[in-house]
C-alpha cells in the first residue's frame, strides 16, 4: 500500500506492507534506527515517537496507520538537525541522564511530550509520566532530573 | 561540549558518549544491515525436560522464503562444539565438577523452556519465524524439575541421565573445624533460612547477533551484543566453530546495557557465524524480548541456611554458611564461578569474623542457566549476612547500627586477611557508616516513624554494609580458584603526529562512560586537551586483546594498563626530549604537557616531541625507534574492595501490603574517583536494581511443569520511575593501595549493597507484628499475606 505523511517535517510517500508496524518501516526500511525495539509487550518505550505530536508507540502502531498525518522520531527532534541539540537533549546531556542510551530516544520522546502538555512538571508529575518508559541503566535519577532541567530550557525557548 | 582543554583526574566533565545517543546516531547490532543479508529465527523448546525423537522440517523448508534450516544433528555432523565453560571448580572431595556438554542447538535433550531446538534462515524476519511454527518436533515429555531443594531430592527428574543427583559440585570453603569450636564458645546464635530470588537482567537492549563469511580472505566476522568480544573470538573461535583466530573478528559496537547478561558466549553467536559460512551470505538474529527472557542467562537463585555464633557483647564468632545454587540445565561460561568464589569469599563483610565455613551445592535444574548478574554472587553474600547480623541484633537486643560498629574492621587495621582467602587493602567501613547515618537524618527517623503510624502506616529503616571483591582479577589467584584464562587489561596509546591520541582499549563499554572517564585519565597524564582523546574497543580487528568489561574491572584493570601505556610514551617522550635538548635522560621532567630540563627554561612541548618521533630528523634513530606508540598489559596484585554502608526508608501500608520506598541513602567507598558524575551514575543505576531485586523482580517457574511464568514485562515486575524517591549518595573514599590510580571500581556497588538494606527495612517496619524474615521480592502480595498472617497469628495468642 501507497502512504504519505510527513516525517520529520518532510513529506514522504512510500508503499508499505498492510501488516508492518510503524516501528519496522522507520526501522527497516528508512534506516531510522535511532527509534528502538527494547520489548514485545508494549512495555518499554524505546520505540515511542510522535504521531501528530503527541507520543505513541511505534511498536503498537500500524505503518498505514501514519497515512496523512505527521511522525517525528528523535532524528527530527532538533529543528537545527545536528547542528543544535534540543534543549531536551542538551539537557540529557548536562545531566548525565543516558548510560548505555538505548532507552535514551524514547525517553527524550517523552519527555518533550510532557512539556508540550505541562511546561512546568514537578518531580512526582515526571516520575508518574515516565512510567511507560524503562531504563535500567540510571535508576531514573538523571533521566527525572534532566526532564525538569529540560522543562525550563524549553521554557526558555519559547 | 567541551573546550580544547586538559580535563583530568577529579573533574566531572559530559559525556563524550552522548552526542550519537541522544541524537538516534548510536550504532547497535540491531541496527547494522549488511549486503545480502538474510535473517535467522530460532525454534525453541516449549518443555522444560523431553526428548528430541524426531524433527520434520519438510514442510517448513518448502514455505515462502526459507534459505534454510539447521537442527543440533546438522551442527554435530559438521563438528561444531559445545559452549565451552571458562571457569572449573573443584568439589570438597577433590574432584571436579560434572561438566556436560553444551551444544549451541540441542540434540537427544532439550533440558529447558527455550532450549533451542532448529534455526530458520529466511530473507526476512517474519518468513523465518513463520517457517519455524511449522517445524513438527515429536517430544518425549519428561518430568522436570526447578527447584535446588527439590532438584536434590531423591527420586528428582534427573537433568542429565549420567548425573542421577542432579549435582555439578559439592563445593567449600573454609574451616569448618574452626566454625564448630567457635558455635561451642558461642552466648548466642542467631539463625536464618532464606532465598535469594532468581532474576533476569533485562538489559534493554535485546541480545542480537550477525555472522558474515568472506570467502576470498576466508574471514569470519560477528557483531555482537557483548561484553567482551576477544573473549568470544577466542571462546567460539576455538572451542566451538574451531575458527583460527586470526580469521575470526568479533564486532561488539554500541551495546544497550550489559550487567553481566552480555559477558557470556552465547549459542546465537556460534549459529549465526557458523550458517553465514554455510550460507555465503550475512546472516542476522535479533532476540525479541520475550525470547530473551528464555535464553538469556538469569542470576541469583540460591536458598540458603546460615548461622552467626556470637560471644554475649554481641562479638561475631563464627558464621556457618550451607547454599544450594540453581546452575539452570547447563553451565553457561562462568556459572559455577559465581556462587562459590564470588560468594563465599565475600562472607567476612566488613567484619572481624574470626571462622567462616561455607559449603554450596551447586545443582542442575531444568532452567535457564543462570550465571552473572550485576554483583554476581556478592550481593548474594552481603545478603545472607547483612540479613544475619539484623536477626542477631534483634534478638540479642542489642542497637543494629551498634552491633555492626563492634565488629567492624576499623580502618587502621587495613590491610585486613580474612578467614576466606582475600585481604582487603583498605577502607574504612565506620566512616562510611557515620556519614551514611548523618545524610540519611537517622536521628530524625523516630520522628517520621511516628508520623507514618499517625497515618495508620508502617516505616522501617534499613542498613546494610558491604565489601565486594572486584578489579577481576589477579590471573595467578584467579588461577588456583578454577579460571581458564587470564584477567589482565590491554591497553594501547597512540599518539599521533599532531600530538592527538587514540586509546584501543580492551575493556567494553555499554553505559559507563569509558570513553569520557579513560580520556580523561590520558588528558590527566600526558597533558593533551581532552577532546583531542579517542577512545576505542569493541572490535577485535582493532584492539589488540582484552578480557572486556565485567566485575567491576574496567577502571581498575583496564585503567590500570592505560595508565602504564601512559607511563610508557611519557619515558620515549622523555628520550626524545633528552635528545633534543641535550640533556641526561635523568634530567627531563615531564609536567603539565611538557617536558623540560630540570631547573632549566628549555622545553619540549608535549605535540612537538609527538612530531618529532613520526619526523625523526633531529632524533636518536640509533637508539630508538621512530612512532609514538605504547601498549601495556596490566595484571592486577589482588582484588579491589570497594564497600559501604545504605540505608533504606520503607513505608508499607498494611491495607494493600505496598511497600514505598521513601528514602536511599549510600555512601561507597570506591577508591580514587575519576569523574564524580559518572560515579554517581553508576551508583543510582545500581541502586535501582538492587532494590528492583528486593521489591519487584522475580523469575519463577511453574513446578510441575517448568514454564517460566514470569516471561514477558507484562509478568516480570521491571523497576520503573515512580518507584523511586531520589537517591542519596555520597563517597567516603579510601585510596586502593595497589592499582597504580588508588581506584577501586563502583559499577556494582550500588547492587551489592541494596538488597539487604531495603529487606532490613521492611523486616524493620513490620517488626512490631514479630516478623523477624520476609523474602525477596517484598511484593504487596508477600506483605499483605505476611501482615494478614501474622494478624491471626497475635489474636490467637
Amino acid at each position: 500500500m501507497e502512504i504519505s505523511l510527513t516525517l520529520n517535517a518532510r513529506p514522504i510517500s512510500i508503499s508499505v506492507e498492510p501488516a508492518m508496524l510503524l516501528v519496522e518501516l522507520l526501522r527497516e526500511q528508512l534506516s531510522l534506527t535511532g527509534t528502538h525495539v527494547g520489548c514485545d509487550t508494549s512495555q518499554c518505550g524505546a520505540c515511542l515517537v510522535h504521531f501528530n505530536g503527541e507520543s505513541v508507540k511505534s511498536c503498537t502502531m500500524l505503518a498505514i496507520s501514519a497515512d496523512g498525518g505527521s511522525v517525528m522520531t528523535v532524528e527530527g527532534l532538533s529543528a537545527a538537525g545536528l547542528a543544535k541539540l534540543h534543549p531536551m537533549q542538551q539537557a540529557f546531556h548536562d545531566n548525565h541522564g543516558l548510560q548505555c542510551g538505548f532507552c535514551t530516544p524514547g525517553m527524550l520522546m517523552s519527555a518533550v511530550d510532557l512539556v508540550g502538555r505541562n511546561p512546568d512538571p514537578s518531580e512526582t508529575e515526571v516520575r508518574d509520566w515516565l512510567e511507560g518508559n524503562l531504563c535500567r541503566c540510571t535508576g531514573y535519577h538523571n533521566i527525572v532530573k534532566s526532564v525538569i532541567a529540560g522543562a525550563a530550557a524549553m521554557r526558555d525557548a519559547k | 561540549m567541551s573546550m580544547s582543554k586538559v580535563i583530568g583526574i577529579g573533574a566531572a566533565p559530559k559525556r563524550k558518549e552522548d552526542l550519537r545517543f541522544v541524537t538516534g546516531r548510536g550504532n547497535y547490532v540491531a541496527d547494522i544491515k549488511r549486503p545480502g543479508m538474510v535473517f535467522g529465527a530460532f525454534l525453541r523448546s516449549p518443555h522444560a525436560h523431553a526428548r528430541l525423537e524426531a524433527i520434520d522440517v519438510t514442510a517448513a523448508r518448502a514455505m515462502a522464503g526459507v534459505v534454510a534450516i539447521y537442527t543440533g544433528e546438522d551442527l554435530k555432523a559438521d563438528n561444531v562444539g559445545g559452549l565451552p565453560v571458562g571457569w572449573g571448580i573443584h568439589g570438597k572431595d577433590g574432584n571436579p565438577m560434572k561438566e556436560p556438554p553444551h551444544p549451541p542447538i540441542a540434540h537427544g535433550k532439550v533440558r529447558h523452556v527455550g532450549d533451542a531446538v532448529a534455526f530458520v534462515v529466511a530473507d526476512s524476519v517474519e518468513q523465518a519465524r513463520s517457517a519455524a511454527e511449522v517445524i513438527e518436533v515429536q517430544y518425549e515429555i519428561l518430568p522436570a524439575v526447578v527447584s535446588v531443594v527439590e532438584a536434590l531430592q531423591a527420586g528428582a527428574p534427573a537433568v542429565y541421565d549420567d548425573i542421577p543427583d542432579n549435582l555439578c559440585c559439592d563445593w567449600e570453603l573454609g574451616d569448618a573445624a574452626a566454625v564448630e569450636a567457635a558455635f561451642a564458645d558461642a552466648a548466642h546464635v542467631a539463625s536464618i533460612e532464606l532465598v535469594n530470588n532468581r532474576l533476569i537482567g533485562n538489559p534493554m537492549e535485546p541480545r542480537a547477533a550477525i555472522g558474515e563469511y568472506d570467502f576470498a580472505s576466508g574471514q569470519h566476522t560477528l557483531w555482537t551484543t557483548s561484553q567482551f568480544p576477544h573473549v568470544v573470538r577466542f571462546l567460539m573461535g576455538e572451542f566451538v566453530l574451531h575458527i583460527p583466530q586470526h580469521k575470526l573478528r568479533v564486532v561488539a559496537p554500541d551495546v544497550g546495557g550489559g550487567f553481566g547478561v552480555k559477558q557470556f558466549h552465547y549459542a546465537e553467536e556460534a549459529v549465526v557465524t557458523w550458517a553465514a559460512a554455510k550460507l555465503g551470505r550475512p546472516v542476522k538474529w535479533v532476540c525479541e524480548r520475550s525470547e530473551g527472557f528464555l535464553s538469556d542467562a538469569h542470576g541469583r537463585d540460591h536458598f540458603t541456611e546460615a548461622d552467626l555464633a556470637l560471644d554475649e557483647s554481641g562479638k561475631f564468632l563464627g558464621l556457618r554458611v550451607r547454599t544450594l545454587a540453581n546452575m539452570g540445565g547447563y553451565l553457561s561460561t562462568f556459572g559455577p564461578n559465581i556462587p562459590t568464589n564470588l560468594y563465599a569469599p565475600l562472607l567476612s563483610g566488613v567484619y572481624r569474623m574470626p571462622a567462616i565455613h561455607c559449603s554450596v551445592k551447586v545443582v542442575f535444574t531444568n532452567t535457564v542457566p543462570v550465571d552473572a548478574y550485576r554483583g554476581a554472587g556478592r550481593p548474594e553474600a552481603t545478603f545472607v549476612l547483612e540479613r544475619l547480623v539484623d536477626v542477631a541484633a534483634i534478638e540479642m537486643g542489642i542497637d543494629k547500627r551498634a552491633i555492626r560498629r563492634r565488629n567492624m574492621i576499623p580502618t587502621e587495621a587495613y590491610p585486613y586477611q580474612t578467614p576466606v582467602i582475600v585481604e582487603y587493602d583498605s577502607g574504612d567501613p565506620i566512616g562510611c557508616l557515620d556519614r551514611a547515618e548523618k545524610l540519611a537524618d537517622v536521628d530524625g527517623f523516630e520522628q517520621r516513624r511516628l508520623e507514618s503510624a499517625r497515618r495508620g502506616k508502617h516505616r522501617g529503616l534499613g542498613l546494610s554494609t558491604y565489601v565486594e571483591a572486584c578489579g577481576l582479577a589477579p590471573s595467578r589467584l584467579a588461577g588456583s580458584l578454577g579460571a581458564r584464562g587470564g584477567l589482565y587489561e590491554s591497553a594501547t596509546v597512540r599518539v599521533h603526529p599532531t600530538g592527538a591520541v587514540t586509546v584501543l582499549i580492551g575493556t567494553h563499554n555499554h553505559g559507563q562512560g569509558h570513553e569520557t572517564t579513560f580520556a580523561q585519565i590520558v588528558s590527566d597524564r600526558l597533558g593533551v586537551p581532552f577532546e583531542d582523546i579517542d577512545i576505542v574497543c569493541g572490535d577485535t580487528a582493532k584492539v589488540q586483546f582484552g578480557m572486556g568489561t565485567y566485575g567491576s574491572r574496567s577502571l581498575v584493570v583496564g585503567g590500570a594498563a592505560l595508565s602504564k601505556a601512559a607511563d610508557k610514551v611519557i619515558l620515549k617522550g622523555r628520550k626524545i626530549a633528552a635528545h633534543q635538548l641535550e640533556a641526561d635522560l635523568g634530567d627531563i621532567v615531564f609536567e603539565a604537557g611538557e617536558f623540560s630540563v630540570a631547573g632549566t627554561d628549555r622545553k619540549k612541548k608535549f605535540t612537538e616531541i609527538a612530531g618529532a618521533a613520526y619526523v625523526p630528523f633531529d632524533y636518536p634513530l640509533e637508539t630508538l625507534e621512530p612512532g609514538l606508540e605504547e601498549q601495556a598489559y596490566y595484571d592486577p596484585v589482588n582484588f579491589t574492595y570497594p564497600g559501604g554502608a545504605h540505608f533504606a526508608e520503607v513505608e508499607i501500608d498494611p491495607d494493600t501490603g505496598t511497600v514505598t520506598l521513601e528514602r536511599y541513602t549510600a555512601v561507597d567507598d570506591v577508591g580514587t574517583i575519576i569523574n564524580p558524575m559518572i560515579v554517581e551514575g553508576q551508583l543510582q543505576g545500581g541502586i535501582a536494581q538492587g532494590v528492583g531485586q528486593a521489591l519487584f523482580e522475580h523469575a519463577v517457574y511453574d513446578e510441575s511443569s517448568g514454564q517460566l511464568l514470569s516471561g514477558s514485562f507484562m509478568d516480570y515486575c521491571m523497576p520503573r520511575a515512580d518507584n523511586f524517591p531520589a537517591i542519596v549518595v555520597a563517597p567516603h573514599s579510601t585510596t586502593c593501595t595497589h592499582t597504580p590510580m588508588g581506584v577501586k571500581g563502583c559499577g556494582e556497588c550500588g547492587t551489592i549493597g541494596s538488597p539487604a538494606a531495603v529487606i532490613n527495612a521492611v523486616v524493620d517496619a513490620l517488626q512490631p507484628l514479630g516478623i523477624t524474615h520476609v523474602d525477596m521480592p517484598a511484593t504487596p502480595n508477600r506483605i499483605w499475606n505476611i501482615i494478614r498472617n501474622s494478624r491471626a497469628a497475635l489474636a490467637a495468642e
